[in-house]
């Protein structure tokens, strides 16, 4: 069953929709309350990228996919995710709107670990998903797409992982999306107890080149005291995809959040990856590479805001722009009055490949505190001639000599993904949307 | 046939407009070691650049060839290909490329696709070469010259060298800011690759290093040309009394490019 919604949303869908989940009363509320806001409130406004007219309306709300009884029966674009030599144990697959297959590791479930999707989480764990599901992290009201993505949310994550568990394996969702007109409203809530340890990595990909549709993501990451929260992405939605996404972090003392994400859609994204340092002596690792390519317009601001003492921050954002392709990195690194004895780093280099591409890299530094450390560096350009022709001199031909710089420039996030399939699955990506 | 044989015929060169190289002479056949020596500013390195083909670097006249085979034509890689080699003076730094893969990647674009040399037998020749050169086997994991010291960057210039094994190797100072002890090891690697059908061009405006790989040739270069030639006496002699009795005898009075 397919039913298309437009501004301005309908209350009563909203109230069915919610029931038809089982959902609890406070969770109806919120998404009635927040469709309400979402009609006054204003759109974001990245910075030097205009969004206004960008279609985050027009699309299939709620689109069944089929429940995957055995992960031998997946298509192999989607087998290319995981990894072949040893059964994925902690997996969550969904296929357009419907949790498709979930495995979690037994020792695990038995330590209290909770990974499943959010419609399940919504009824099984309902006051703790209530205590962080845009509470802590991402407020409803910031804007009319946070408000649109509480009120008409369709799909997602909750992992839980109690105080003092740290779990080893990577956990891996894949969010597939097959259907030419479904909307992605993904909520990914990750949440580490005191002194926990987490490797989480996803994927999202759909096929859409013509039809369009969109993706409206809020990911929120509560890391507790000392708690230390690694999550890794690779974004591949297809070009009729209009994306806005927001990854949230909220990092307590001692705690440490690293992010590694590959944003490697085809349309026109919007995306913004903020990291608090609430905690004193918190550490936040953002990192992230873009390849654009065709006409798509790219707007990333990744920033990391310092509130803890001896907080210390890196962002590192390294982007590709081919074709007529445009791309504004904006990185910001904030310390706020009090964080004193905190670090902020960032990099942001854009290599553009063609005369016609655009890349904008925006080192933004806003320091309240005398007491602290900072720095940025940012650059525009081209392949080195230079470097080109020392690899050449090799014997490499250009083409190749071009193929491996790009990957190396690439490197640091893929490199830094945790599993190995995801890894290669990006480099694949990456190769495809080079050459 | 003993190797190859490069031949540089009448070669004029600018960079920028400006003329470095005024017609340079000079034939290297395979098995034989010649030096290229000369005070700074002479024209040595813009030689082995224009033979390799640098970008900046623009050939007005005369010919470069390989076993009778027009190199002016071929693109940088091609030459490589061809079976020429530069160990550059200031290799560059490749972030995100491992030495390693780097160095595959040059092997086997010497090689037929199907026929790329297999994983443990690259690095089974790699470590050999590595252990020769004393370098440390973490720097195959390192990113291209990334953070190299200058003598790292230097013995990685002939580690890919002895990799590659290449048929006419040119070698730009590869001397410069080496101390005494890996002078040595760079000149054990360089011996190694001596035989019958290799040939080395040393450029260099030290004799020291030619203390440790003995020449068959030495050139002299001023104002852009090669203007004395003789055998190893001619570096030793040079290493004694300096460059002033060869300008004195040619009547040359400053021997940079752009004096008259």
């Amino acid at each position: 069953m397919a039913v298309e919604v437009s501004l301005p949303y309908d209350k009563q869908y909203v109230t069915e929709y919610s029931n038809k989940h089982n959902e609890p009363a406070w969770m109806k509320e919120l998404r009635l309350s927040a469709l309400e806001k979402s009609e006054s409130l204003p759109m974001p406004k990245p910075d030097k990228t205009n969004i206004e007219k960008w279609n985050f309306t027009e699309f299939s709300h709620d689109v069944e996919g089929s429940i995957i009884d055995s992960l031998d029966n997946l298509p192999p674009e989607i087998q290319d995710f995981l990894d072949q030599e040893k059964k994925p144990e902690n997996l969550l697959i969904q296929h357009n709107h419907t949790a498709a297959y979930s495995a979690l590791n037994k020792e695990l479930e038995d330590k209290g670990v909770i990974f499943t999707d959010i419609h399940t989480a919504l009824r099984d764990h309902a006051d703790l998903v209530k205590e962080y599901y845009m509470t802590e992290a991402v407020a409803v009201d910031e804007h009319r797409l946070t408000a649109l993505h509480a009120a008409l949310m369709n799909s997602g994550v909750f992992l839980y992982v109690p105080k003092d568990v740290t779990i080893e394996q990577p956990l891996q969702s894949i969010f597939w999306q097959d259907d030419d007109r479904a909307s992605l409203i993904n909520h990914v809530l990750v949440v580490a107890e005191q002194n926990s340890s987490v490797t989480y990595v996803e994927n999202y990909i759909s096929h859409n080149t013509e039809a369009q549709t969109s993706a409206n993501i809020v990911t929120e990451v509560i890391a507790k005291d000392n708690a230390k929260v690694s999550f890794g992405a690779v974004d591949n939605f297809a070009a009729g995809t209009t994306v806005y996404s927001n990854r949230r972090g909220m990092a307590g003392r001692d705690a440490r959040i690293e992010w590694a994400l590959g944003q490697m859609n085809e349309g026109n994204t919007a995306a913004e990856n903020i990291t608090h340092l609430v905690g004193d002596n918190s550490e936040g690792d953002a990192k992230m590479v873009v390849v654009g390519r065709g006409s798509q317009k790219q707007n990333f601001t990744t920033n990391i805001r310092h509130f803890g003492k001896e907080s210390d921050g890196y962002i590192l954002q390294h982007g590709v722009m081919k074709d007529k392709s445009s791309g504004i990195f904006n990185g910001i690194g904030k310390i706020d009055r009090g964080a004193t004895k905190s670090n902020a780093e960032q990099e942001s280099r854009v290599l553009m490949l063609s005369k016609d591409a655009r890349g904008d890299a925006n080192p933004i530094l806003l320091i309240d505190e005398d007491d602290v450390t900072a720095g940025h560096a940012a650059s525009v350009g081209r392949v080195d001639p230079v470097q080109l022709y020392y690899m050449m001199s090799r014997g490499i031909p250009k083409k190749e000599a071009e193929r491996l710089i790009i990957h190396g420039f690439l490197a640091p996030v893929v490199n830094q993904l945790p599993v190995e399939a995801v890894k290669n699955q990006l480099r694949q990506v990456i190769e495809r949307k080079v050459n | 046939m003993a190797g190859s044989t490069l031949e540089i015929k009448d070669l004029h060169v600018e960079i920028e407009g400006l003329e470095i190289l005024k017609g340079v002479n000079l034939t290297i056949n395979g098995g034989e070691f010649h030096a290229v020596m000369g005070p700074n500013g002479t024209g040595k390195s813009t030689l082995a650049s224009a033979v390799m083909g640098h970008p900046k670097y623009e050939v007005t006249q005369g010919e470069i060839l390989l076993d009778g085979e027009n190199v002016l034509e071929m693109e940088v890689d091609e030459r490589a290909q061809a079976g020429l080699f530069l160990a550059m003076q200031y290799p560059s730094e490749i972030s995100g490329v491992t030495n390693s893969d780097f160095l595959r990647s040059a092997i086997n674009s010497r090689r037929e696709e199907g026929d790329e040399i297999s994983l443990m037998k690259f690095i089974k020749q790699m470590d050999a070469k590595m252990d020769t050169l004393d370098i440390d086997k973490n720097m195959a994991q390192r990113y291209l010259n990334e953070g190299f010291s200058g003598g790292e960057k230097k013995r990685n210039e002939i580690l890919q060298l002895m990799n590659i094994e290449p048929s006419i190797a040119i070698l730009d100072e590869i001397d410069s800011g080496l101390d005494i002890d890996a002078l040595k090891v760079v000149a054990k690697g360089i011996n190694e690759m001596r035989d019958d059908k290799f040939g080395c061009l040393i450029i260099t405006h030290y004799q020291r290093l030619l203390n440790y790989i003995t020449p068959d040739q030495v050139h002299v270069m001023m104002q852009g040309r090669i203007v004395k030639t003789g055998g190893p006496e001619l570096a030793q002699r040079l290493e004694e009394e300096g460059y002033d009795w060869i300008k004195e005898e040619l009547g040359i009075e400053d021997e940079t490019i752009g004096a008259k």
